[in-house]
């Protein structure tokens, strides 16, 4: 019994504390991230944005929330149910399970394994399934079209997104998320990598389908595209899983490019400041990006962006590899 | 071959849909994301404006231009005042024409302002609209402080304007001026170098000059394909003539040269009020003809005959002598006309409008065939299509 409780139950409990401490300021911080959103852009469209529902608008977000979840979910007709019930819940899983292997401090990490970025890889890989059953068992033409779009658009981004981090991977000489950012413990990555850096910020945009690059639910086009037909909490899943995925995509290029949660000066102010507060204003740094985006710039069309991804995006992000790896081979740079 | 063919994809696009501006119902037919045809639908707002106009006395039937296209009330005053003035063979005095072109060109700023702005967020851009309307708005309490109504106005008159300008608004309105010309600097640096608008915008729904006087286009749209054809200019009215404006003309006929028409027009409006602001002449702002302008609030305390005046005015209306024209204005969105037959009597025997977006969304098919759904989005905001003006 005893060998139970400290081989089994008691880890398993531990792990579940691990996860609540991560998961619920991740809610919190996508809940918070569509009132930034919401403020920032509206600043940016000189108006004021949410300054009602209390202080500054703060509780906006939970208004929003709750909103969302005591209105009735509309299944319609002719959609196949268990399917269509199954499309958000797949999205927002899927988009919280990527976190497991984030590094939010030195050791601050759920599962410190070794293939971290596979592993990340694998699941926002995963997150198209979503979409495309989201798209199909809404059983309406825009949902179909929109989800078709954002299967071709997430697939070919991820393939570049490949490469960028192939280029990180050869520096840093691992594929556990925590040992690359202490390899840029001398120099960030976004410096040596600069062209990499701003091609995966784009590619981030493109892959949490985001302005300009919204395609997928390019509302003058196709309504709402794969949620058109969602409505109160299968809506609201969908809607945090993308929101958390943006918080995921902009974490890992913190962790890439921004040198994770290092200080920018390994001296004493900066060093005093714990880490994690370095790893969240980074990743507010690259939020802002790209909300920026969303209110200034207009939308791609599909074959505009097929051509961006393929045509430019790969070719630049393959001869980076190339690039990469001569360089670290002739000067003997390799990580060792 | 039987196999190799593949059934076309048909998209119910609106009435209820967030790009068609209005009421638009589009039946596409695609092939992938490829326009095959695209059927446009009219109708569903039909409110037999033409008809009910013969039912009113032709003071009555100026509240009805308001509503035809309510982004741009005033023009279509015009086209009215002017077509029943002509039929009366009388002409406004100075002063009223001066302020009918000034405001027939704020009108202009204000329906380029809505549709420019509507048309980026169109193709994904949502800042320039909200922008927009910040400047839209201050214009249209312009339109206010002149007649009381922000958009429904019932100003321009057949023999000149409701009302004098109220004191100060001049300077408003040149205050206004710089507001618009600040605004053009701000949305051209959102859009005009955007190369995600011009990859959006350039060579999408491209229509010859040829093509375009064979579809009936008129105002922005024809003008956009290279044909320097403006009726402002081609037969003046009003005060036009004294006025001094370019007239831009595009080259290619596409989305983005109508978006640089429009732009260049927003400019050349300005430059006509201001010029209007100085020229402004003093004098009456109706004609001094009692049969067919109210006499003013004080005559009628005083003289029994100006008391009778109103009340036949504005009881039986004024009668019209027989005839007929085709009177047209340039409207913000192109040639704007009334045909109106009189019998003699009290209400127009016939009141046909043309509209220039009726013309233009004929020929969405003609554009839109053979480019993406995304394109069609574009094209129609190029069109700039109201639906109070094509339904009627």
């Amino acid at each position: 019994m005893a060998d139970l409780w400290t081989n089994f139950l008691w880890p398993l409990i531990l792990i579940l504390i691990k996860i609540m401490a991560f998961v619920l300021p991740l809610l919190m911080a996508v809940a918070y991230l569509t009132y930034a959103e919401r403020k920032v852009i509206a600043a940016m469209h000189l108006r004021k944005g949410p300054n009602v529902v209390g202080p500054f608008g703060l509780l906006q977000p939970m208004a929003d929330g709750l909103k969302l979840f005591i209105k009735e979910t509309v299944v319609p007709t002719g959609a196949n149910p268990l399917v269509f019930l199954l499309a958000p819940v797949v999205t927002f899983v899927l988009a919280l399970v990527g976190w497991a292997v984030i590094p939010v401090a030195d050791g601050w990490v759920i599962a410190d394994i070794n293939v971290g970025i596979l592993y990340l890889f694998a699941v926002s890989s995963l997150g198209i399934y979503g979409i495309i059953m989201a798209g199909w068992a809404s059983n309406s033409k825009y949902s179909f079209l929109g989800a078709l779009r954002s299967a071709a658009q997430m697939v070919s981004y991820e393939v570049s997104i490949g490469f960028v981090i192939i280029s990180v991977l050869m520096s840093a000489g691992s594929l556990n998320l925590s040992n690359i950012v202490r390899a840029q413990s001398g120099l960030w990555y976004f410096i040596p990598h600069f062209p990499m850096f701003v091609l995966f910020l784009i590619s981030a945009l493109a892959e949490t389908n985001r302005t300009p690059f919204d395609l997928p639910e390019a509302e003058s086009e196709l309504v709402g595209g794969y949620n058109t037909e969602y409505s109160a909490m299968t809506f609201a899943m969908f809607f945090l899983g993308e929101y958390a995925n943006m918080i995921l995509m902009s974490s890992l290029c913190t962790i890439l490019f921004l040198g994770g949660w290092l200080p920018p000066v390994a001296v004493a102010p900066f060093t005093w400041v714990p880490g994690i507060v370095w790893f969240a204003l980074k990743v507010a740094a690259v939020l802002f990006f790209y909300l920026w985006a969303r209110a200034t710039l207009p939308r791609y069309r599909y074959d505009q962006l097929m051509r961006l991804g393929w045509k430019i995006f790969l070719p630049l992000s393959l001869g980076w590899v190339v690039v990469t790896a001569v360089a670290l081979h002739l000067f003997g740079w390799l990580p060792k | 071959m039987a196999d190799n063919q593949s059934e076309n994809f048909t998209i119910n696009f609106g009435p209820q849909h967030p790009a068609t501006h209005g009421v638009l119902r589009l039946v596409l037919e695609m092939s992938g994301e490829v326009v095959d045809r695209a059927d446009p639908h009219i109708g569903l707002l039909h409110r037999g404006t033409e008809k009910l106009i013969e039912h009113k006395t032709y003071m009555q039937a100026v509240p009805y231009f308001d509503r035809l296209d309510y982004t741009s009330p005033m023009s279509e005053e015009h086209a009215f005042a002017l077509a029943v003035e002509r039929l009366l063979g009388i002409e406004a005095p100075p002063r009223a024409q001066y302020i009918r072109v000034m405001y027939a060109e704020i009108t202009r700023v204000l329906n380029h302002i809505l549709n420019l702005t509507s048309y980026a967020m169109d193709v994904g851009a949502m800042t320039p609209i909200l922008w927009g309307f910040e400047v839209r708005e201050n214009g249209l309490e312009l339109y206010e402080r002149v007649s009381g109504a922000r958009m429904h106005a019932n100003y321009f008159r057949p023999g000149g304007v409701a009302a004098d300008l109220p004191a100060g608004l001049t300077e408003s309105i040149s205050a206004w001026c710089d507001e618009v010309s600040t605004f053009i600097v701000d949305m051209e640096r959102m859009l005009t170098g955007n190369r995600i608008f011009r990859q959006r915008t350039v060579d999408i729904g491209k229509i010859s000059a040829e093509d375009a006087m064979d579809w009936g286009f008129t105002g922005p749209c024809l003008r956009a394909s290279g044909v320097p054809w403006d009726l402002r200019k081609a037969q003046p009215y009003d005060c036009y003539a004294d006025l001094d404006f370019d007239v831009p003309v595009g080259k290619n006929g596409d989305c983005f040269d109508r978006y640089l028409v429009r732009v260049e027009e927003m400019r050349q409006s300005v430059r006509l009020v201001r010029q209007c602001l100085q020229k402004l002449p003093t004098g009456p702002v109706k004609v001094d003809d009692r049969k067919i302008a109210p006499p003013p609030r004080a005559e009628m305390k005083r003289s029994m005959e100006a008391l009778i005046h109103h009340f036949k005015l504005f009881s039986e209306g004024f009668h019209v002598p027989a005839g007929e024209t085709y009177t047209a204005v340039e409207a913000p969105k192109g040639e704007f006309a009334v045909f109106l037959i009189s019998d003699g009597s009290n209400r127009p025997y016939r009141c046909h409008i043309r509209s220039p977006g009726f013309a233009h969304l004929q020929a969405t098919n003609v554009l839109a065939s053979g480019h993406m759904l995304a394109d069609l989005t574009a094209i129609i905001g190029s069109l700039d299509i109201v639906f109070g003006e094509i339904d009627r």
